[in-house]
């Protein structure tokens, strides 16, 4: 046999490999052009929003570009005492650029997300500095507000430098970086986004163990139910799903408040007094109800459709090989159905740990999740950068999870239908 | 040793589904031990549903039955030791084959070593060896067929069920393994109750076919009783080839009746006819049909040839006789036949024995 193999000729004497390469040309450009609007959809509404994300959370450089010379002349001090009279005529200077372009505001509550009490200063400076005189600019800062002869602030101002940074994630985590650098927690009592993060894995978790205990039922009866029957409670299982969810979780609001639906009933089975109805809304269980109620198709769904193809004689053979009806179902059903409990409680738990709009509504103070906090930053603080850090970091906890699953489960072994 | 005669029993049995039709209508049947019974009949005749009683998948609405002397119809499925060989072999996908053999030894805590042993033997009983570790999925249609059937057989059980376990496979394959199994169900003596829709099958594998129809047994014989003398003609329609007269009874006597047709008068054998005036049909192998008569005969007619299939072996002539035009021969393909041409006349005979007077259809 010769070791070299021979290039295989066409009848036109053109390489096979070129000729099969130009004649599959055409229905390669005519795949891509099929699929191009599509990825074009892709890229503009997700690609690109997540790369501004990435970029508006690391992003420092507003106050880098609004005091340049300051910066400039602070990279010779080191932060020990108060800077020298060169750095507060830098500053100085940018500040009077900033008065002309009418930027200081932005300036203060820049600085104030990294100090508080900077807006106030600021304000007073930028009245007082008018009448500043030229030289020695020091004296005449510092003598504006005693904050101005604080070392602190200065360091604070220093911190925020460089063009990119990574506070907002440190932040995000109840976390910040000193005046020397080193990143330790926040006092106790002021830690917010840890608790929300557990209370959002929490919640997840449970609605996703919720949602499978009665999921699993549900779908194997619709799977094993006479079609008659199936077509009917698989109306059911979707009628939530061609409801608005705001209505959806409206309702909830009606049936679990004090004066609800549910706790009339209680009260009148005598589980509970009247002078003492349960509160089961504005708070976790609210968030459980509702959400497990909602997303509960998603688990219905995927394991029905894995159900569907489990063939009936599977577990009748199970039977007649000894098993009882239990042991059929472990060792023989069960384990069949695995995909598709993978692919739900994936989708649930995914789902469920970015949920935003009922836990805004039914969760109250102590159900609400990291998604009602990164709304809270955008539209009441305005600190985009912040919630985009925290966007992000919810993002990559749904890829480490993923990335979780197809470890131990393996992503092939999904089945969405 | 005596062989129990009745190791299973099915006594007066009736099922419903919907409370408004019996699917299957008091069924009385024994079942040997060590016999290989088929029960044939067209789909909806009630015979899965028999097995199914039997296997306990299905519980009897009236009667009862015995499986060596006991009652079964209390016990559920997993405690009757029944195997079960299903339709489409029903092996657990998730499962190798070793594991697959295993499940029905691990529900009965057998030892492991012990247990190996038989996974062993029942599939080398299939000519498997080799294949413990490979998938179900990884196996053709005719090597998954033999794993179930070797599952089935592994645990030892005196009793094994097989619903119809050849529909998927191709021509080739089934016919070998009928013969596959009926060596296994002769080396190791197990009783096995069979159902298919396929006569062909049920006539090479069984001892005794009990040919279903209508939720009720229309005949229990052994294979060649059951083609040679069928006892009615739904029998003798669906199994093997058939040639029927409608006609009426016009003379009853000596073992023979003539019978009168539209347009002549033949003779024929009497099974259940008893009286003169009695309406027939009356059943004719293709096979008992000579051409050109040579011996004495005591029916022949002439008819039209209308038709000729050439089938390699055998040609399948369809002529015009006595009003019936789907009336059909079976000629070998020999050179003394040449005569068979499209719209020639040819004489043909038959005894007299061998046309079986049956119920009218």
């Amino acid at each position: 046999m010769s070791s070299e193999t021979k290039q295989i000729l066409t009848t036109d004497g053109i390489p096979l490999e070129v000729s099969l390469k130009k004649a599959e040309k055409k229905n390669k450009i005519k795949a891509f052009l099929l699929v191009a609007p599509l990825l074009l959809f892709i890229i503009i509404t997700y690609v690109f929003p997540i790369g501004d994300m990435l970029m508006r959370s690391v992003d420092d450089k507003m106050v880098t570009e609004m005091l340049p010379k300051t910066f400039k002349s602070m990279e010779k001090w080191d932060g020990q005492d108060l800077p020298p009279e060169e750095v507060f005529e830098a500053f100085y200077f940018d500040f009077q650029k900033l008065i002309e372009e009418e930027r200081e505001g932005k300036l203060s509550t820049q600085l104030n997300y990294t100090k508080n009490g900077f807006k106030s200063i600021i304000k007073k400076l930028r009245r007082k500095s008018k009448s500043f005189e030229e030289g020695n600019y020091k004296e005449q800062i510092m003598s504006v507000h005693r904050r101005w002869a604080d070392v602190e602030y200065w360091r604070a101002i220093k911190r925020r430098a460089p063009a990119y940074t990574y506070q907002k994630y440190l932040k995000g985590v109840d976390m910040y970086e000193n005046e020397k650098g080193e990143i330790i927690n926040v006092p106790e009592d002021r830690r917010v986004h840890r608790i929300l993060w557990m209370r959002t894995l929490e919640i997840a978790f449970f609605v996703t163990v919720f949602c499978f205990l009665m999921a699993y039922p549900i779908a194997h009866l619709l799977a094993t139910l006479p079609m008659k029957y199936s077509n009917l409670l698989m109306i059911c299982v979707l009628l939530p799903f061609w409801t608005s969810l705001l209505v959806r979780t409206a309702s909830w609001m009606i049936l679990l408040q004090q004066q609800g639906i549910v706790n009339d009933f209680f009260v009148m089975i005598g589980l509970v007094s009247d002078d003492n109805r349960l509160e089961m809304m504005f708070n976790k269980t609210g968030s459980y109800v509702a959400m497990t109620q909602i997303l509960l198709p998603f688990m219905v769904l995927p394991l029905y459709s894995v159900m569907k193809t489990i063939s009936p004689s599977l577990m009748r053979a199970g039977k007649s090989l000894g098993g009882t009806p239990f042991v059929a179902f472990w060792k023989v059903y069960f384990p069949l159905t695995i995909p598709g409990i993978g692919a739900g409680c994936l989708l649930v738990f995914i789902l469920a740990i970015g949920y935003y709009i009922t836990p805004a509504l039914v969760g109250g103070a102590s159900g609400t999740l990291i998604s009602n906090q990164i709304a809270f930053h955008m539209k009441s603080t305005l600190d985009w950068s912040f919630a985009s850090a925290m966007g992000l970091m919810l993002l990559s906890g749904v890829l480490v999870i993923y990335w979780l699953y197809n470890k131990l489960v393996g992503i092939d072994n999904i089945k969405l239908g | 040793m005596s062989v129990n005669k009745e190791f299973v029993k099915f006594d007066k049995v009736d099922k419903s589904y919907d409370g408004k039709i019996l699917v299957v209508k008091d069924l009385q049947l024994d079942i040997a031990e060590g016999e290989f019974i088929t029960m044939l009949g067209p789909s909806g005749s009630g015979k899965t549903t028999c097995l199914m009683m039997l296997a306990g998948f299905e519980t009897p609405t009236n009667g009862e039955i015995y499986l060596d002397g006991n009652a079964i119809s209390s016990i559920p499925p997993h405690k009757r030791g029944i195997g079960m060989v299903f339709q489409n072999y029903a092996l657990f996908p998730h499962m190798t084959v070793y594991e697959n053999l295993a499940f029905p030894l691990r529900v009965r805590k057998i030892p492991k070593d012990e247990a190996d042993k038989k996974i062993d033997k029942a599939l080398s009983m299939v000519s498997l060896q080799g294949f413990a570790q490979r998938m179900p999925g990884q196996l053709s249609g005719g090597q998954q067929q033999r794993v179930a059937v070797a599952r089935s057989l592994v645990f030892d059980p005196q009793l094994v069920l097989m619903d119809e376990p050849l529909g998927a496979l191709d021509k080739n394959l089934r016919e070998s393994m009928q013969y596959e199994i009926k060596h296994i169900h002769e080396s190791i003596g197990v009783t096995v109750v069979y159902v298919t829709h396929d006569q062909s099958e049920a006539l090479t594998m069984s001892n005794r076919i009990a040919v279903f129809n209508d939720g009720k047994v229309q005949q229990l014989s052994s294979p060649d009783e059951l083609y040679e003398k069928p006892v009615n003609s739904f029998v003798a329609e669906f199994i093997g080839e058939n040639n029927t007269f409608a006609g009426e009874v016009s003379d009853i006597s000596g073992g023979k009746c003539k019978v009168k047709l539209a347009s002549a008068d033949i003779l024929a054998n009497p099974i259940s006819v008893k009286r003169k005036g009695e309406r027939t049909t009356v059943s004719l192998r293709p096979e008992r049909v000579l051409i050109n008569p040579s011996d004495k005969m005591d029916n022949i007619h002439k008819g039209k040839i209308e038709e000729v299939i050439y089938h390699g072996d055998h040609t399948r002539v369809r002529i015009n006789l006595l009003g019936n035009s789907e009336f059909i021969l079976k000629v070998p393909n020999s050179s003394s036949n040449l005569d068979i041409k499209l719209g020639n006349e040819i004489k043909i005979g038959w005894n007299s024995e061998d046309a079986r007077a049956l119920d009218p259809k």
